[in-house]
């Protein structure tokens, strides 16, 4: 199970209803805050009840209270915008015709994180992100062999990680090894969760994050040596 | 810092960390650890850099009109299963 970061955003406005289809202004996507251990919606349950039954507003109503977190979801993963909002419209036109299969064995928001999380992983095959690419990214590169060399121990990141920096190391990371890390190290998924997700060995899911990490390290320490220069 | 004996040992170690540390042992304490400073700063850094993920990507807002077109293309399937059920 992901760890306890996967719950409910706190509840917003509800969004436009089927029958209001006014345009909006298109809007970049926004930054808001780290709003990822709100407490859980007391009306969410009586939402989910109804859309169940197939009110449409009650489902505009989950939409509301998922949005956020399944859209960064959809964006960490894929790390394009134009693909997190379509990944984002999947996740939840495939919420729509599922819903009813809801039964209340995990939280609703864990099922639905775990279907966004597929939703994207199917899109990612489709794109060509196999099990094979998965494995060839895993073959050890002369540079990234056992026998590497890691530095010297002063240029060490300790305590000194930009978190943007960060960020962008992470979006530069190729397709295969960004997504074991965001769903390892970001969403909280265990290696045996991975590996069932991606229809790999835990071995690999263990030894790919490991490369994504010292992918990450060397990013962080060129980028440190970058801003060092006079 | 490893000396020609614990060049090998780096490797070895370092080929063993991908199911050390994903296995959740203390890597910490292996004794190759206590004894070499690149491994450890290599450690520390691997570590410092899982641990700074959990704080990375603040939630986003998605587009407004996302929810026109979610709502949209809810309608056409609707659409569609009716004249599904009528045929």
């Amino acid at each position: 199970m992901p760890r306890s970061r996967l719950t409910s955003p706190t509840p917003e406005i509800t969004p436009n209803v089927l029958d209001e289809t006014t345009p909006a202004p298109a809007q970049p996507a926004k930054r808001v805050t780290f709003a990822r251990a709100a407490p859980p919606d007391p009306a969410e349950a009586d939402a989910l009840t109804r859309a169940q039954a197939g009110d449409h507003h009650a489902f505009a109503h989950l939409y509301s209270l998922h949005k956020r977190r399944i859209y960064s979801l959809c964006l960490r993963m894929v790390g394009n915008i134009a693909e997190a909002e379509d990944l984002t419209q999947e996740a939840f036109l495939q919420l729509h015709r599922k819903i009813s299969t809801f039964r209340g064995d995990s939280a609703f928001s864990t099922w639905l994180h775990r279907l966004a999380v597929n939703v994207v992983l199917m899109q990612l095959r489709k794109k060509g992100l196999s099990l094979t690419s998965l494995d060839e990214a895993m073959e050890p590169t002369p540079e990234e062999g056992p026998g590497r060399s890691f530095g010297a121990a002063d240029l060490n990141l300790s305590g000194a990680i930009d978190r943007l920096a960060l960020e962008r190391a992470v979006a530069d990371l190729p397709a295969g090894y960004r997504l074991i890390f965001i769903l390892h190290d970001v969403e909280g998924y265990e290696h045996n969760e991975i590996a069932s997700m991606l229809e790999c060995s835990i071995g690999n899911s263990k030894s790919q994050l490991h490369k994504a990490r010292l992918r990450l390290r060397d990013a962080l320490r060129a980028e440190s040596t970058k801003e060092a220069r006079p | 810092m490893s000396d020609d004996a614990g060049k090998t040992s780096c490797a070895e170690f370092q080929a063993q960390l991908p199911e050390l540390i994903g296995s959740g042992a203390d890597a910490k304490a292996d004794p190759h650890i206590q004894s070499c400073e690149l491994c450890r700063a290599l450690l520390a850094d691997l570590e410092t850099i899982a641990e700074a993920a959990r704080q990375l990507f603040p939630v986003v807002e998605p587009p407004e009109e996302l929810w026109e077109h979610i709502e949209s293309a809810i309608k056409s399937e609707e659409e569609e299963t009716g004249s599904d059920d009528s045929k």
